[in-house]
């Protein structure tokens, strides 16, 4: 052992640690641990005191469970998604959808369906499309953006220049054009959001890049002999993860909403399955005389997004610092 | 340059110093040029010369200081040794081995013994990684050791810097600065260097902090039979830790000599005038000793003055210091190990403050148009 003493604070603080046990108690400032805390760990702290990011939480959890659940829906009402009812009680006598009743707890379609069996059935896609699309996004942003920042030179112009064309491809009608030609089906919309969508991901993740290849801890790393790659995923990736989290679960709704715009214009999945754009598509023509056609599966896409939403302005507000007080006052 | 290629490799003879004589690193002519926006499209490409044709020698088991302003290219030329920039022009020897223009790969092996500290303890390590995951890196990077191992390592690595190795998984925001750069020091030791690159290693610490940090460096240098190049603006902390003390100024050498000699026997006005700045804890002798202000400001490296580089600031130049760069070598009965880089060295006991300018203001601003207005 050396004979220099610790330096600073450490001292004093440390000897007392291991005797303090684990019970530090909800208040931040008891944790003297040997631990240290995460950057993550204080973002989740911070969020747990959000209450609005912990319904929006609680909601989004919910329609995952939902979404798990949907055969539950289907075997309880008796009422598989896909079946058409007809007689009294799931049509009207006219042909029309028929109330919510006790039968059909959110009523019935222009066809005799449940409703709620195929917004629960609905909200699978919606998840699915959500966080599947979302997460392609991100794998591809934050791969070119990384490489665009960190590399630099003839990549960095290469790449950033795709990110412009892609930026400026016309969404829908590229869309419409693809869907025309393969046939509308799960992966294609995934295919299509994805691709669309990563350009805006790989921006965020370049800038940040180009600020942080300049740190001394990437020199210190590239003076140890680490490879690109290395200095890429160990020493940049974590302190460009935070804003692509928050991006990510602001992308979330957007995407939902984006499936559920392909589904409305006819470019989703094809008929019989059940998903909220094509539903609230189907309903144009009856919501005059059946609003449950319409409002159910608009409330169910409009909670989620909603959810998704605030949940996302947590997460962001979560891993800046500077609104720690603005939480605090609440 | 010329006079940078005439001087003898080994340097043999004269050291009186305790270091050995024998070279671990050699720079030759080292050049680093850094371009600049040009102005308008079809305007020049101008470069910053931040280090322009240094020659020096690391000899094994010394500390060499390396002093200057700031923006001197100090910390450049120490990026140049550790070939973390590609040099414009020179070659750098390490250990026998000429590292000048090795690939990536072949470098590797010489990573492991040149290690670097860096001036900011802040920005040097990575905010979002745990202590004990980042004085680990160099295992992890040149493939030494199984996990457990690693762990035990870096933990008594951590023990001999001074630090708790409890706090193995802590954060680099969880330390103070001077345990900041314990950290910095861990790390740069875990391979057991053979020689170690101080970037201003305490310039970002608290004073108080700064002994403790020197101290730890002259204990690890006597434990692991370190080298250090040693950087540092403040003369009396490389006084302090060096056996020889390079002095630069605008991306060139003006003065090298043993430590204590370029104290004592100062030949360069330019490390005079560096001297005659530092603060002295008696305000008697404070206020009789020979004090140099030096006019102007540093000129542009963009354009550098012709010949010797601190003409236009010297009190001593005269028009042969505009027309000729002076070549680094020896004057006066100095030690071989005493080299300077002037056309009218000092003599021991001359004042400069008494001095008058040889060079009339209006032709010193005429030499140097092209440098002193540009900042």
């Amino acid at each position: 052992m050396s004979d220099v003493p610790p330096v600073g604070v450490g001292a004093g603080v440390d000897s007392a640690t291991p005797s303090q046990g684990p019970a530090g108690g909800p208040g931040a400032e008891t944790s003297t641990g040997i631990e240290g805390r995460s950057p993550w760990v204080l973002a989740w702290q911070r969020l747990r005191h959000d209450r609005v990011a912990m319904i929006s939480l609680v909601v989004i959890c919910l329609i995952g469970l939902v979404a798990i659940i949907a055969p539950l829906f289907a075997s309880v009402t008796g009422h598989p998604p896909n079946q058409q009812y007809r007689g009294p009680g799931a049509l009207s006598p006219e042909g029309l959808p028929a109330h919510p009743s006790s039968a059909f707890w959110l009523g019935t379609d222009d066809l005799g369906r449940d409703i709620l069996v195929r917004i629960a059935y609905g909200s699978r896609i919606s998840l699915l499309v959500g966080v599947v699309a979302t997460g392609m996004t991100v794998a591809i942003g934050v791969v070119v953006g990384l490489a665009a920042g960190y590399l630099g030179g003839i990549v960095d112009t290469v790449l950033a220049r795709l990110v412009d064309v892609v930026l400026s491809v016309p969404f829908l009608l590229v869309a419409v054009a693809l869907v025309s030609i393969t046939g509308a089906s799960l992966t294609i919309t995934i295919l299509v959001i994805g691709f669309f969508s990563w350009a805006s991901v790989a921006r965020i993740v370049r800038g940040q890049v180009l600020s942080l290849r300049e740190r001394e801890f990437v020199e210190a790393a590239r003076s140890l002999g680490a490879s690109d790659r290395r200095i890429m995923f160990v020493d940049v990736l974590p302190n460009v993860l935070a804003p692509v989290i928050v991006y990510a679960t602001l992308l979330i709704p957007v995407v939902i909403v984006v499936q559920a715009t392909l589904s409305f214009l006819g470019l989703g999945l094809p008929p019989p399955t059940a998903d909220w754009g094509g539903m609230i598509s189907e309903s144009v023509q009856y919501y005059t005389v059946a609003w449950w056609f319409v409002f159910f599966p608009g409330a169910a896409l409009l909670i989620t997004t909603l959810a998704f939403n605030l949940f996302g302005d947590g997460v962001r507000d979560a891993f800046d610092p500077r609104t720690d007080r603005l939480i605090g006052q609440k | 340059m010329s006079e940078a290629m005439d001087l003898p490799l080994g340097d043999p003879g004269g050291e009186t110093t305790h270091a050995g004589t024998e070279v671990l690193m050699a720079a030759r002519d080292v050049r680093k040029l850094f371009p600049v926006a040009r102005e308008g499209l079809f305007g020049q490409r101008d470069y910053v010369h931040a280090v322009d044709g240094v020659s020096l020698d690391v000899r094994r088991g010394e500390t060499l200081g390396l002093v200057g302003e700031t923006g001197c290219g100090k910390s450049t030329l120490a990026r140049c040794l550790s070939r973390l920039y590609e040099l414009t022009e020179g070659t750098i020897e390490f250990d026998g081995q000429d590292i000048t223009n090795l690939s990536r790969r072949r470098l590797r092996p010489v990573r492991r013994e040149v290690q670097m500290i860096f001036q900011d303890p802040y920005g040097s390590l990575n905010p979002r990684r745990r202590v004990g995951s980042i004085i680990g890196d160099p295992f992890v990077i040149h493939g030494i050791d199984s996990r457990q191992d690693r762990k035990r390592q870096v933990q008594s690595l951590m023990e001999r810097v001074g630090l708790n190795p409890e706090h193995y998984n802590r954060f680099p925001a969880d330390f103070s600065g001077g345990q900041r750069q314990r950290i910095g020091v861990a790390r740069a030791l875990a391979l057991h260097p053979k020689l170690v690159i101080c970037d201003e290693p305490v310039s970002a610490l608290d004073v108080s902090i700064q002994a403790q940090i020197l101290n730890l460096l002259s204990d690890l240098q006597d434990d692991f039979g370190l080298t250090y190049v040693f950087i540092s603006h403040d003369l009396s902390v490389v006084r302090h830790v060096s056996d020889r003390v390079a002095v630069m100024y605008l991306g060139k050498i003006m003065e090298i000599s043993a430590s204590e000699d370029l104290f004592t026997t100062t030949r360069h006005p330019y490390t005079r005038a560096l001297l005659s700045a530092l603060p002295t804890p008696d305000p008697d002798e404070a206020d009789s000793r020979e004090r140099i202000v030096l006019v102007g400001d540093v000129p542009s490296p963009v354009h550098p003055p012709s010949g010797c580089r601190f003409h236009p600031r010297c009190p001593k130049a005269r028009s042969h210091c505009v027309e000729a760069v002076p070549p680094l070598e020896q004057v006066f009965d100095d030690l071989p190990s005493h080299r300077t880089a002037c056309f009218y060295p000092l003599a021991i006991g001359e004042d400069l403050s008494q001095s008058v300018p040889q060079l009339g203001a209006g032709e010193s601003e005429i030499v140097s148009s092209d440098g002193a207005e540009e900042s």
